[in-house]
C-alpha cells in the first residue's frame, strides 16, 4: 500500500521539490534563523541562570529579621515642634522565632528555614586581628540555605562545641590552618578560643574573609542573645517567587522580610533588560525569516500561475489553491527548525568548548532543552503559515483563464 | 446531425459576454450565441482568430461567467449556482484538453491523469490509479506512465492530457486546439484518439480546431464569426 497524501499537502510538497533552489535556499534562510533564536534563548537563559544561581549560592532567598526599632511621638505633632531622631539598630531577637520559623516553613513554597544569630567579632590571633561576621547557625539545616559543602577546601562543614569553620581568606591573613586555634573577641567583652575543623572558599573574598561559622549555642550567648536569633534564612523552590513568599510572610509576621530579588534589585533589572533586548533580537529574526518565506512563496506564486490555472480548471476550489501555499509555508518552518536546532546544538557544542570560565570549565553547558526546541518549531511553523498568507491568497484569487494563458 | 430526445449536455441561449464593462473601452465579444449540444454529439468549433473562439469555449468550460443569456449545463442553469458549486460542476462533467497541453510538470504522467480524481475525492486511491493506468494504456502511453512529462514528445504529452480529461468520465470534453501544436500525422491520432473515446463513452465533445481537414471529420461544424455564430458551412 503507497502512501499516499491528501491533495494539499501532495501538490505543496511536489511544488517545493521542484522549486530546488529557491526551496533550498529559503530552508537554508529558516535554518539559519531558527538556529540564531534558538542559540540565543539557550545561551541566554543558561547564563542567567548561572549568575542568579552564582548570587544566590551565598545568600538566602529570604530573609525575615525583627522589625526595626523607631522613635515614635508620645504627643500629637500638632502645635509642637518636634525633632524625631533615628534610633540606633541594636541586635534583638526575632520574637518568638520557633513559632515563626514553623509557620515560615509550612508556607507553601517554601522548602528550607534556617535560624541565624549573626553580629559583629574580632577574629585575633598573635598580634593580628580582623574584623568578621559570627556566623551562629545548625550546619545540617544552614547547608540548606547555602551549599556550604560544595565549598569546603578543607575539613567539613560541621559546628561543634568551640568547633568552627572560617572562609579561605581569613585563614590566609592568620596563618591558619586546619585544627588550629583561633580566638574571638566580641565588642561585649566576651571571648573565646575556637577550634578550625573547616575552611570554605566560596567564590567571593570578603565572605572568605568575614564569616567565622560557629553552633547557635556560642554564638547566641557570645552575643548575649540567649535563646534568640538575628534571622531566619528561608529557601524557597521558585526563586523567581521569592519576592511573593516574602510578602506573604510580610503580612502574616508583620516582621521585617526581604527577598533575594530586593537585596539585589540593580542584578534583576540588568537581567530583565538582557532578557528584552534578546526578545528585540528574536523578533527581528523571526520578522525577517517571515519576510522571506513570504517573497520566495510570492514568486513561486507567479511561477506557477499555470499549474494553479490548471488545477482550477480540473475543479480545485480556491481553499484548496490557498492550502497549497500555506502548507508550503509550514513545511518550510517546520524543517527549518528542525535543522535550525541542529544548528543551533551544533553551535552551542563549539562555542562551550571555546568560551571558557577563569578555572577552564566551560562557560556554558552545550545542552539543548527539548522545550526550546518545541517552542522553535512551533514558532517557525507558525511563522510560515502566517508568512504564507499573502502569497496563498494571491494564488487563490487568480482568474484561472488569465493563469492559464499567461 | 442527430436530433436529442434528452436535455442537452450544454445549450447556450442568447449569451452575450464583455470585458472591461462600464469603461470607455468596453468591448464586447460575444453578441448572443445560441447554441446546443447533445450527447454524443462531436462538434468542431472553427472560426478565425480573435472571433471569440477560446472565450467561448472558456465560458462553457465554467472558467468565466457569462456577461447575459443562458448557460445550462446538463440541465442546470450555471447562473444560480455558487462559486463552490461552479467549481464542483467543472470538476466533475467537463474535462478540458488544452491546446499545449498543459500536463502539471512536477507529476508524472499518471499522477496528471489522476489529479482530477485526486481533487474531487481528496486522495489518490488504488482504484484511480488503476483507472487512470487504464487510460494510458487506452492512449497507448502504459509504458510510460512513470515518466515527468518533460520525458514525453509534444504528442505524447497531448495524449496525456486527453487520458486525463477523461478520468471522471466527464460528459463534456472541450479542447482547445488539441492538435493544433502538433505534425500531421500525430494530430490525427490525437484526432482518432477523441473521437474514439466520443464513440465509446457518448461524451459531448466541442473541438476548436484551425484545420479544416479535422473539421470536416467532426459530426458538425460551428464556425463563429466576429462574435456571431455564423452556421454550419
Amino acid at each position: 500500500m503507497k502512501l499516499r497524501l491528501p491533495f494539499a499537502p501532495l501538490v505543496a510538497l511536489r511544488f517545493l521539490r521542484e522549486g530546488r533552489m529557491q526551496t533550498l535556499l529559503i530552508l537554508a534562510g529558516t535554518t539559519g534563523g531558527v538556529a540564531v533564536i534558538v542559540f540565543l534563548t539557550q545561551l541566554i537563559t543558561q547564563l542567567q541562570a548561572q549568575i542568579v544561581d552564582r548570587v544566590l549560592g551565598s545568600q538566602a532567598h529570604v530573609v525575615i529579621r525583627p522589625t526595626e526599632e523607631a522613635n515614635r511621638r508620645a504627643i500629637d505633632d500638632q502645635g509642637f515642634a518636634t525633632l524625631v531622631e533615628p534610633r540606633a539598630q541594636r541586635l534583638r531577637s526575632v520574637d518568638q522565632w520557633e513559632n515563626i520559623a514553623r509557620l515560615a516553613a509550612d508556607m507553601e513554597g517554601v522548602t528550607a528555614v534556617s535560624p541565624v544569630v549573626t553580629g559583629p567579632a574580632f577574629a585575633v590571633r598573635g598580634q593580628a586581628n580582623k574584623s568578621v561576621a559570627l556566623m551562629g547557625v545548625d550546619a545540617e539545616r544552614y547547608r540548606r540555605i547555602v551549599r556550604m559543602e560544595e565549598y569546603m577546601v578543607a575539613g567539613r562543614f560541621a559546628v561543634d562545641g568551640t568547633r568552627a569553620v572560617i572562609g579561605s581568606e581569613l585563614a590566609k591573613d592568620l596563618g591558619i590552618r586546619l585544627e588550629d586555634k583561633l580566638r574571638v573577641a566580641l565588642p561585649n567583652g566576651r571571648d573565646e578560643q575556637l577550634q578550625v575543623g573547616g575552611i570554605f572558599d566560596i567564590g567571593n573574598k570578603d565572605l572568605n574573609r568575614r564569616w567565622v561559622f560557629v553552633t547557635l549555642p556560642l554564638a547566641q550567648s557570645l552575643l548575649d542573645l540567649p535563646g534568640g536569633v538575628s534571622n531566619l534564612d528561608l529557601t524557597v523552590a521558585d526563586i523567581f517567587e521569592a519576592q511573593a513568599v516574602a510578602d506573604r510572610l510580610k503580612g502574616a509576621t508583620g516582621l521585617t522580610v526581604d527577598s533575594w530579588m530586593q537585596t539585589n534589585a540593580q542584578l534583576l533589572a540588568a537581567l530583565r533588560n538582557q532578557t528584552v533586548s534578546n526578545n528585540l533580537i528574536r523578533s527581528f529574526v523571526v520578522i525577517i525569516v517571515a519576510l522571506g518565506i513570504a517573497s520566495v512563496l510570492v514568486v513561486s506564486v507567479v511561477q506557477k500561475q499555470k499549474e494553479i490555472g490548471i488545477l482550477r480548471a480540473m475543479g480545485a476550489s480556491r481553499s484548496m489553491i490557498l492550502q497549497i501555499f500555506l502548507i508550503q509555508g509550514a513545511v518550510v518552518g517546520a524543517v527549518g527548525s528542525l535543522f535550525g536546532s541542529l544548528l543551533a546544538f551544533t553551535l552551542l557544542n563549539v562555542f562551550s568548548s571555546i568560551y571558557r570560565n577563569a578555572d577552564g570549565s566551560p562557560l556554558f553547558a552545550a545542552e539543548l532543552e527539548p522545550r526550546f526546541i518545541l517552542m522553535a518549531a512551533l514558532v517557525a511553523t507558525l511563522v510560515g503559515l502566517a508568512s504564507a498568507l499573502i502569497p496563498a491568497r494571491r494564488a487563490a484569487r487568480m482568474d484561472p483563464v488569465q493563469a492559464i494563458r499567461s | 446531425m442527430s436530433t436529442p430526445t434528452i436535455a442537452p449536455v450544454i445549450e447556450l441561449a442568447g449569451l452575450t459576454k464583455a470585458y472591461n464593462i462600464g469603461t470607455p473601452v468596453e468591448t464586447e465579444v460575444l453578441h448572443g450565441i445560441d447554441l446546443s449540444l447533445a450527447e454524443g454529439e462531436f462538434a468542431a468549433l472553427i472560426g478565425p482568430s480573435g472571433s471569440g473562439k477560446s472565450t467561448l469555449l472558456n465560458i462553457i468550460g465554467l472558467l468565466e461567467r457569462p456577461t447575459g443569456g443562458r448557460l445550462s449545463i446538463g440541465g442546470r442553469d450555471t447562473a444560480r449556482l455558487s462559486e463552490a458549486e461552479i467549481t464542483q460542476l467543472r470538476g466533475r462533467s467537463i474535462g478540458f484538453v488544452f491546446q499545449f497541453h498543459h500536463l502539471l510538470p512536477a507529476f508524472t504522467a499518471v499522477e496528471n491523469v489522476m489529479m482530477p480524481t485526486i481533487i474531487a475525492r481528496g486522495a489518490a486511491d488504488d482504484e484511480a490509479e488503476a483507472m487512470a493506468l487504464s487510460l494510458l494504456d487506452a492512449v497507448g502511453l502504459k509504458a510510460h506512465a512513470y515518466k515527468k512529462p518533460s520525458e514525453l514528445s509534444g504528442g505524447q504529452q497531448q495524449r496525456v492530457a486527453i487520458a486525463r480529461a477523461l478520468g471522471l468520465k466527464p460528459r463534456l470534453i472541450l479542447a482547445d486546439e488539441p492538435t493544433g501544436n502538433l505534425d500531421t500525422h500525430t494530430a490525427d491520432d490525437i484526432f482518432a484518439l477523441l473521437r474514439e473515446f466520443n464513440r465509446q463513452t457518448r461524451c459531448a465533445c466541442l473541438i476548436v480546431t484551425h484545420d479544416p481537414r479535422l473539421a470536416e471529420r467532426c459530426d458538425r461544424i460551428v464556425r463563429l464569426v466576429d462574435g456571431h455564430i455564423a452556421g454550419p458551412v
